[in-house]
């Protein structure tokens, strides 16, 4: 089985930090994993995005045009990736930036104000990891453990004060995303 | 040693480190800088010499010189400072002396843009530089491999004294994923006996690669074949997936080969006896593998990210036995799956003709969906 | 009347061939300096019993076949690269004594950037810069040192300086750098200068052996065959029209190298 799921938003949003808590997680989970970054002059306060593709088997593409799940973090990346996330896939969107609603009603969206919700926490940084959690509530690739040990053993040195944190974002995010998120209509 | 989640570029650049690299040469230029930028901070670190030339030329002179110590020595860079080195490559073909360089391919011609591309491989594979030489070409399609061929770029380099590169792309350079880097090895102490080190009880040594006397050139032009047929004998690679039963065969290497086997998977699960032959070698070609492929292939598919370079290789090797089908995206644009996939259907739907230009019919059928 | 020699006299030699030169017959044209210039290089490296340590870097230009006359290591570097290849080798091996010999096309102008980036890396190297004002082994072309007015191949009517430029003073610029611990300019075009010029040489192997980096000396030399003047003819031009232009002295002494006695 293969999932795909590409994170994308502005710069500075933790998106490529994001995916590669996911690629970590997935690597000590024994998986196949390939993380596929956005890369250049456009990571300099413009858009970025990473594509983590988790899989049984060893990975063709590392890119997919359409992916199974999308974490949307600002209104450029609704835009361009709601289109493209898979019938029957799941797209996060951080409803703190995407000036709009999602349309697609036949893919799983959860939207949840992550921005806010990070602050609520005590630090906006923390948007990415809500939306993280939010995206394994409903689409269970990894288990949130997996992903919180991955926090404890890769976060770099100089912000391992923050893995606690993290995790509590990562939870707060399935937590909300249980409770928020609408189900796919059939076909 | 444990997996290890690793970009490309680091990969590299630690593999090339732990195969004992003594000294790296480089300039800064994207898709492949995290390699010169690792190397600046681990090098020193390890008491190994590392600098930052002025140019891609002082930088493939700096690792001429030091290759003519019998040093292990590399450099990185991508297209636009790969045409500068060229001169130095044809000197150290010329000079029989190891080296590796590792090519991040972006999209081009001219400034080009830094996205992945496969457009450098003529120029490495064919020579790029003045003269006839040829280099050992290694073409990785993962991270794993990115390491594995960048440490034997190393072996062959000195086995047969000759230029290896590692032929990549900014999406094998950029990207990570989970894999093992090998154990470190000792930096060799010993000198090759043919190295320049002073000439202390001993007689003096020169490497040049002046031969101005033609049939002394033709003597060393001669030595290069020969060297180089060895090479072919025996330093050819390449996987295969697939293909037991395959009527057609998808040829692609590095990220392009990786993208392709999404596309035979999805062709095989709906019943297309399609496989794929992934060239490691780009040079030695594995001419032969293709030719034998031949004779249980209906068509034979090439997949490039250029306008179908390697695809001249192919056709030497199928003979016109076997028709071929070219899908190539040029400029750095990475194909999708479905993509391949949709040509692996045209294939099966209209299979190609013997006597057409596989470029050419790709080329109009590029220009009508335009 | 002549006085017969008494069979007790002895001999002093006072003068000979350097071991290091190798005997054969080089192939510079008659009135060339550079084999004046090999000459003091490898009655340096002999005085200060390098021979076994040194490795030389040959470049592109009349000088192209310098490893056939040095009996040590020779490398032969692309055109104007002979200062990044010696970086390469000098990094590898920093106990060895390295030096390019380049002229000035060479070095001056195609290999403007290497030699710029060299002295000012500081390499731990020794360049010998030949200037003889044109490109001679292609047949006497402009060069970046062809002073105004010069007659090359490609200048017929005199170097014009409004259409082809300025020549460059090598020594001067690379003096403003720090990497340099010495530069210095000689000429070869009488007994008095080619002594100083065999000081410069010396000081500046003294100064790599000392690890003090980049030293550079510069040549000024004759290329009779190519200015069309005989060989004596041509010492005088290198007297009245280069020096002018190019100030015979030394442009940069380290602190550590001064009342050193060579």
């Amino acid at each position: 089985m293969q999932v795909e799921i590409i994170i994308a938003g502005f710069g500075g949003q933790g998106i490529l930090f994001a995916g590669q808590i996911l690629a970590y997680a997935a690597m000590d989970a024994g998986k196949n994993v390939t993380w596929f970054p956005s890369y250049g002059p456009e990571m300099r306060g413009g858009t970025a995005n990473c594509t983590v593709i988790i899989s049984d088997e060893e990975i063709g593409s590392p890119l997919v045009r359409h992916p199974r799940a999308a974490i949307v973090m600002n209104r450029p990346s609704l835009d361009k990736y709601e289109p493209l996330v898979q019938p029957g896939g799941v797209l996060v969107v951080n409803a703190s930036m995407a000036g709009r609603a999602a349309e697609r009603t036949d893919v799983e969206v959860v939207a949840l104000p992550a921005n806010e919700m990070a602050e609520a926490l005590g630090d906006r940084r923390l948007a990415n990891m809500i939306l993280v959690g939010a995206l394994l509530a409903r689409l269970p690739v990894l288990t949130l453990e997996q992903v919180e040990h991955a926090l404890r053993e890769h976060m770099p040195g100089r912000h391992r004060h923050l893995i606690e944190r993290n995790i509590r974002a990562l939870q707060e995010g399935a937590r909300a995303a249980q409770a928020a998120f609408t189900p796919a209509m059939p076909g | 040693m444990p997996r290890e989640l690793l970009k490309g570029n680091e990969a590299m650049a630690e593999a090339a480190i732990r195969a004992g690299v003594e000294a790296y040469f480089g300039y800064p230029i994207t898709p492949q800088t995290e390699l010169l930028e690792y190397m600046a901070r681990r090098m020193p670190e390890l008491g190994r010499v590392f600098v930052q030339a002025e140019s891609e030329i002082a930088a493939i002179n700096m690792v001429y010189g030091a290759a003519c110590t019998g040093a292990r020595v590399m450099t990185s860079s991508s297209g636009p400072g790969i045409s500068l080195m060229m001169e130095g490559l044809s000197y150290i073909a010329g000079t029989e002396v190891p080296c590796v360089i590792i090519d991040v391919m972006r999209g081009g011609p001219g400034l080009g843009n830094i996205a992945p591309s496969q457009g450098d491989y003529h120029q490495i594979v064919r020579g790029g530089g003045h003269g006839d030489y040829r280099v050992i070409t290694l073409a990785p399609a993962t991270v794993q491999e990115a390491i594995d061929l960048t440490v034997l770029a190393f072996d062959l380099a000195e086995k047969y004294r000759t230029i290896a590169v590692v032929l990549t792309d900014g999406s094998i350079g950029q990207m990570m994923e989970p894999a093992e880097l090998p154990p470190m090895r000792e930096v060799p102490r010993t000198r090759p006996e043919w190295a320049v080190t002073g000439a202390q009880g001993r007689p003096r040594r020169v490497l040049t690669s002046i031969y101005l006397d033609p049939y002394e050139e033709e003597k060393t032009n001669q030595r290069l074949l020969e060297r180089w047929r060895q090479i072919q004998a025996h330093e050819v690679r390449y996987r295969e997936y697939y293909l037991d039963d395959a009527e057609i065969v998808v040829v692609g290497f590095g990220i392009a080969g990786r993208v392709a086997l999404s596309a035979v998977r999805a062709a095989r699960a709906e019943g297309i006896r399609v496989g794929l032959l992934r060239p490691i070698t780009l040079s030695p070609f594995p001419y032969a593998a293709i030719e034998a492929l031949c004779r249980q292939a209906r068509a034979f598919l090439v997949v490039e990210m250029n306008a179908g370079q390697m695809l001249e290789d192919v056709m030497l090797a199928v003979a016109r036995r076997v028709p071929v089908a070219f899908y190539g995206r040029m400029g750095g644009v990475v194909p999708f799956p479905d993509e391949i996939l949709e040509e692996i259907r045209r294939v099966v739907r209209q299979p190609p003709r013997l006597e057409e230009d596989p470029r050419e019919a790709w080329f109009q059928r590029w220009s009508l969906a335009r | 009347m002549v006085t017969a020699i008494a069979p007790e006299t002895t001999y002093e030699k006072v003068y000979e061939r350097p071991r290091i030169l190798i005997e054969v017959h080089t192939h510079y044209c008659p009135g060339c300096t550079h084999g004046v210039a090999h000459r003091l290089i490898a009655e340096v490296l002999e005085e200060m019993g390098l021979r076994e340590r040194t490795i030389g870097v040959a470049s592109v230009g009349c000088s192209v076949f310098a490893y056939n006359y040095f009996d040590v290591d020779f490398v032969e570097a692309p055109h104007g690269r002979a200062p990044a290849m010696a970086t390469g080798i000098k990094r590898m091996l920093p106990d060895r004594i390295v030096f390019t010999y380049q002229g000035d096309g060479d070095l001056a102008s195609i290999g403007m950037g290497e030699i710029i980036h060299t002295a000012a890396r500081g390499e731990n190297i020794t360049v010998i810069f030949i200037n003889n004002a044109n490109y001679g082994m292609t047949g006497g072309q402009m060069a970046p040192t062809t002073i105004p007015g010069q007659r090359t191949t490609t200048t017929p009517n005199g170097r014009d300086v409004r259409r082809s430029g300025f020549p460059i003073r090598m020594a001067e610029m690379l003096a403003t750098l720090e990497g340099p611990s010495y530069v210095a300019r000689r000429s070869l075009h009488d007994p008095r200068n080619i002594r100083l010029a065999k000081k410069a040489i010396r000081m500046a192997f003294e100064a790599q052996v000392r690890g003090l980096g980049f030293s550079f000396v510069e040549l000024l030399s004759t290329c009779p065959t190519n200015w069309g003047l005989s060989p004596i003819e041509a010492m005088q031009w290198v007297e009245e029209m280069m020096i002018p232009v190019f100030p015979l002295g030394e442009f940069k002494v380290v602190p550590e190298l001064k009342g050193l006695r060579v």
